[in-house]
């Protein structure tokens, strides 16, 4: 099981998925039409590492954040 | 140095205990950067999320990078609401000289603006309005997005 958190002003709760790639977790989240505007802006980090493909495997147990645009300071 | 915590920061306390955590450390420059919440388009304040492990890591990679050239970075942030006049971060470098430290503090805080995983919210009306106008997307974002 993959869990799969949405940060900052995201307005949804965690999810578990049976998932085994980022590519599966796409087709997943694109299917919410409240998370699309979100989807094509947030980096997406695995175990608190930021990671740029689709291709990225996930193991069971692993950790998926979505972060949207950021603005510290 | 990280801290964070919750509300305003106290700016004269925060710089006085930097400077004096340094004071013996043989560094010629000390350079601070402080933000602090402007009155504007009506805000009562700002309010900030912040998710703490992967801040961690990039500003431990900052570090690193300060080390190399013999420098130490300080930094400071508020988590929740911070009112009108009151300051929410707080960035200081230390280095042997100061072209080395005019530099970092530079880019640290570009940097620290386009990739520190802080969210702001304005805080007008009782609401709480995530700032997205403000916001700078994260490099290599939208990967999940449906391809174009």
């Amino acid at each position: 099981m993959v869990r799969v958190e949405f940060l900052g002003p995201i307005q949804k709760d965690a999810l578990a998925l049976e998932i085994t790639n980022l590519n599966e977790l796409a087709t997943i989240l694109q299917k919410d039409e409240a998370l699309k505007e979100w989807l094509a802006t947030c980096a997406v980090a695995v175990n608190d590492t930021i990671v740029t493909s689709l291709e990225y495997e996930l193991k069971d147990g692993d950790k998926v954040s979505l972060l949207p645009p950021v603005c510290g300071g | 140095m990280l801290y964070l915590q919750d509300g305003s920061l106290d700016v004269p306390k925060i710089l006085k205990e930097w400077h004096e955590e340094e004071a013996t450390s043989n560094y010629g420059a000390f350079i601070s950067f402080v933000g602090t919440v402007r009155s504007e388009d009506g805000i009562d304040g700002l309010s900030f999320d912040i998710y703490e492990p992967i801040l961690q890591s990039w500003f431990a990679l900052w570090q690193q990078k300060a080390k190399e050239r013999g420098a130490v970075i300080k930094m400071a942030h508020s988590r929740g609401d911070v009112m009108l006049h009151a300051s929410s971060y707080i960035a200081a470098v230390f280095s042997p000289k100061r072209r080395v430290a005019l530099e970092f503090i530079d880019a640290f805080v570009e940097d620290f603006k386009a990739s520190a995983p802080i969210w702001k919210y304005d805080l007008k009306d009782g609401k709480r309005v995530y700032a997205k106008e403000r916001s700078t997307a994260i490099n290599g974002s939208g990967i999940l997005g449906e391809k174009q």
